[in-house]
């Protein structure tokens, strides 16, 4: 059921990686101002706009499944923020090697850009013990949804203010109205790169899923094997345990 | 800060694309053991399926028809 496409899905997402890492360090040129140590930008930003976007993506599901009570929506939803809170880590990580050969420094306190990703990241570090806390799945599915929304609603809004933050910022900006200041070649390898961290982003999302559901149909098969009365019940658990 | 020279440049850019490879491969590393435990998992259902039709069949019923039955074919039953 959600494993279908993977394949295909995977090697897109390979090639796709592959060209864009291609791209940013045989094509796109070395930056007037950073020099080569710009080149972690495409790395950085993509990992950070598609965390964000798996984040509102969440969102989306709770909403989905509140409307629906649809359990398959409770498991995309915990499956999207899952994934990207580890390209969070990615993009906190590559951001603080970035920091330190641009700046000097891993990390800067008075940056609103960096502080605001980093609020964003900590309100959603906190949803697998919320979800853990809750034992009854239909609760925990419930206000896992609510979390999911009023984070999901979050993430634009912190973005909006710090774009809007009239700040002496040390953070680049790279997305604006007019379209970035870019030139044309290196545009294009962040384009690629963007889409490329997009497209590895739908495959483990897809991923997961399909492991996800996997383990929910195996433990629903020995519920039957073994008769509802002596089948132990799962141990309490973050993740969704029935669809 | 003046930009950094390539050879003072590269291992920041090598670490950063690094960070995430390792990133990449520790998920895979995850999912191919979460992987390893649903088939041991099927695995033990498949054993206890067998076990069920095995004893199904004990009570006076062996040798008859076990078409549906997931049992592999012993060397005992084997025609021949």
């Amino acid at each position: 059921m959600f494993g279908r496409g993977l394949t295909s899905l995977s090697i897109a997402a390979a090639a796709l990686v592959t060209s864009a890492f291609a791209l940013v360090f045989f094509y796109a040129p070395n930056d007037a101002d950073q020099g080569f140590v710009q080149k972690i930008f495409y790395l950085h930003v993509p990992l950070a706009l598609v965390a964000l976007a798996g984040f509102v993506a969440g969102g989306l599901y709770g909403v989905q499944f509140l409307r629906s009570g649809d359990r398959s929506y409770d498991l995309r939803s915990y499956v999207a923020i899952h994934i990207s809170i580890i390209f969070g880590v990615g993009a906190l990580l590559t951001g603080a090697i970035w920091a330190k050969a641009s700046w000097g420094h891993w990390w800067v306190w008075d940056e609103p850009t960096l502080v605001a990703f980093l609020v964003v990241f900590l309100l959603y570090a906190c949803y697998w013990p919320l979800r853990f806390s809750i034992e009854d799945p239909e609760r925990q599915a419930r206000y896992a949804a609510v979390f999911a929304i009023l984070g999901g609603a979050f993430v634009p809004l912190c973005f909006l203010s710090v774009r809007f933050a009239q700040a002496a910022f040390t953070h680049p900006r790279v997305l604006d109205a007019s379209g970035g200041s870019m030139p044309g070649a290196m545009r294009l390898t962040f384009l690629l790169s963007l889409g490329a961290i997009a497209l590895l982003y739908m495959t483990l999302f897809k991923y997961e899923l399909a492991a996800k559901h996997a383990s929910i149909q195996l433990r629903r098969l020995k519920r039957r094997l073994a008769g509802d009365e002596t089948f132990a019940a799962p141990a309490r658990s973050a993740a969704p345990q029935h669809l | 800060m003046p930009a950094l020279p390539l050879d003072d440049a590269g291992p920041y850019v090598a670490g950063a694309f690094l960070v995430f490879l390792a990133l990449v491969l520790v998920y895979v590393a995850i999912m191919a053991s979460k992987l390893a435990r649903i088939e041991r998992e099927l695995g033990e259902l498949h054993e206890q399926l067998d076990r069920r039709e095995h004893g199904a069949e004990e009570p006076g019923a062996a040798g008859e028809g076990t078409g549906a039955s997931f049992r592999p074919t012993t060397a005992k039953e084997a025609p021949g």
